[in-house]
């Protein structure tokens, strides 16, 4: 690697420029999102700035479980994006849909309509976890350099502090003991068929929720089932 | 006139390689001074640098036709005029070179704004094409009192020239011109207050919206060599003359460190004012100490 080429790499890593896009989120994790830009957590440190306009940006946050309408849109920006670019999933809902994950009127989980690259769960998820999943995308960015976009990237699961904010319902693990950050996994392999052996978060989700009772809305369920099994699979 | 002067003049000091750094000294200097405002630490010193690198490496969406050819073009130009207007400030004393006056330094300094509303026009998109027509807006009301200001100067003391007004002491008129200046430099470089142009977050990025990779690079680096241009202007105006030469360069880069320091305590501490009330500043408050500087510089030349 000559000398042009590291130096790409440490600016990369040095200069993620964020845009947030909500794909209907209930706002929480926008919230926490803009926290960590405040003087508490000061991401800016990290050389990170919010863009106004999806072309300057490197890392594409996505709130939300993906609506119905928000589809197209999402596909649109992550387009507008250019290369090389990351993909964080903010919160609990783009990674598994969480507590909506039988609603008709979702499009999600959003690896299903474009590569995530990193899973920042949580609901909503702490700023630090936040700023620690930026900058593990920003690694992610380095190593990228002068590649094409791969069409199944590494996706490491940010696992945040878990905090009183946390209302379990997240894939986080719910009540367990405040603990540093770490990660996970890759789930390269999360994507493929060793789900269950990492982390299985619509499986998480449906252990937690029981299935709704059949013929109070069949048609729904079962197109939900239907989507789940393609999900899982 | 030498050639190798005025090469040294727009190649080495104060052109491009002392002003490309100085750009980013200034970017990182009001980012920094900003964040400690508000009680965070800021980004790291070298951070313009890596963003400008790291701009240089992205893509840049396919553009095609004159209008693509456009879009590639509007930032060189802009870079290419602000380094110019930067060249052209005669820090050093000239012996022969190349010697620019005053009007030549103004369009120069016009000319990235002019760029900028091009550029925005020229994109296609509707947020640039509302940031472009902000810019133009905002043109016309700073550069009323902004060309009356370097006008009443220049008739106080009786020339265009850069040099001469360099060497020339200072008259009170000056200090009033130089006040009319530093007034229209933060609508001059799209800082808080008049951050109307580029609003981020209000109308995405103003005219940038569309542009990435190398072409925002070189829209970055033209910010900052405005940064210097306009603060160069101003301390090329009121730095005292001294013999030694090293000396005169320390001041001159002092006062620029200062004016960047009180432009940023202001965008600090404003928020972004609305259109008409941008207007409304340079054209009703600003507008008329414009003409009194003027009307009185042209009195007492008519007078002497």
């Amino acid at each position: 690697m000559n000398l042009w080429n590291k130096l790409m790499c440490y600016s990369r890593r040095h200069s993620p420029w964020l845009f947030h896009m909500n794909g209907g989120s209930c706002n929480g994790c926008d919230i926490e999102l803009i926290a960590s830009l405040t003087p508490r957590y000061d991401a800016e440190q990290l050389g990170v700035r919010l863009e106004g306009s999806p072309r300057h940006a490197d890392i594409l946050c996505i709130t939300g479980p993906i609506t119905h309408n928000a589809t197209n849109a999402i596909k649109t920006v992550y387009d507008q994006v250019c290369g090389p670019k990351a993909v964080i999933a903010i919160g609990s809902c783009p990674a598994t849909t969480n507590v909506f994950i039988d609603s008709r009127t979702l499009e999600g989980p959003l690896s299903k309509h474009i590569p995530v690259d990193v899973f920042v769960p949580g609901c909503p998820p702490r700023p630090d976890a936040i700023i620690q999943g930026v900058a593990k995308a920003a690694e992610i960015l380095a190593e990228r350099a002068g590649k094409k976009q791969p069409i199944a990237p590494v996706v490491p699961v940010v696992m945040p502090l878990v905090g009183p904010g946390c209302g379990g319902a997240c894939a986080c693990g719910t009540g367990a003991e405040a603990k540093e950050p770490e990660i996970v996994g890759k789930s390269g392999e999360m994507r493929s068929s060793g789900a269950e052996a990492l982390i299985d978060p619509v499986g998480f989700i449906r252990g937690m929720n029981p299935p709704p009772p059949s013929g109070l809305n069949s048609s729904a369920t079962s197109s939900a089932e239907a989507r789940n099994e393609e999900v899982q699979a | 006139m030498n050639l190798t002067t005025a090469l040294a003049r727009l190649l080495i000091f104060p052109g491009l390689l002392f002003a490309v750094p100085a750009a980013w000294f200034f970017l990182w200097m009001e980012r920094k001074s900003v964040a400690l405002m508000q009680g965070r630490i800021g980004p790291p010193f070298m951070q313009p640098f890596f963003d400008f690198i790291k701009l240089l490496g992205k893509d840049t969406p396919p553009r095609r036709g004159v209008g693509g050819m456009l879009m590639k073009a509007w930032p060189l130009i802009a870079v290419s005029a602000a380094a110019g207007a930067v060249g052209l400030l005669p820090v050093l004393p000239s012996r022969g070179g190349f010697e620019g006056d005053l009007i030549l330094l103004l369009a120069l300094l016009e000319l990235p704004s002019m760029c900028i509303i091009a550029a925005g026009f020229s994109s296609g998109s509707i947020f640039g094409e509302i940031g472009s027509a902000r810019e133009a807006v905002l043109s016309v009301s700073y550069n009323v009192v902004f060309l009356l200001a370097i006008v009443s100067i220049a008739a106080s003391q009786h020339t265009f020239s850069l040099s001469a007004l360099a060497l020339l002491p200072a008259s009170p008129l000056r200090w009033l011109g130089v006040l009319a200046i530093i007034v229209c430099l933060p609508a001059k470089l799209h800082i808080n207050p008049f951050s109307l142009p580029n609003a981020e977050q209000e109308i995405y990025s103003g005219p940038m919206t569309e542009y990435a990779g190398p072409e925002l690079a070189m829209w970055e680096l033209s910010h900052g060599l405005e940064w210097v241009a306009a603060t160069g202007l101003v301390a090329t105006l009121i730095a005292p003359q001294v013999a030694f030469w090293g000396l005169g360069v320390l001041i001159f880069v002092g006062l620029c460190f200062g004016l960047v320091l009180l432009l940023s305590v202001v965008a600090a501490a404003t928020a972004r004012l609305q259109i008409d009330t941008t207007v409304r500043f340079y054209w009703q408050c600003t507008l008329i100490f414009a003409v009194l500087a003027v009307a009185s510089a042209l009195f007492m030349r008519f007078k002497s």
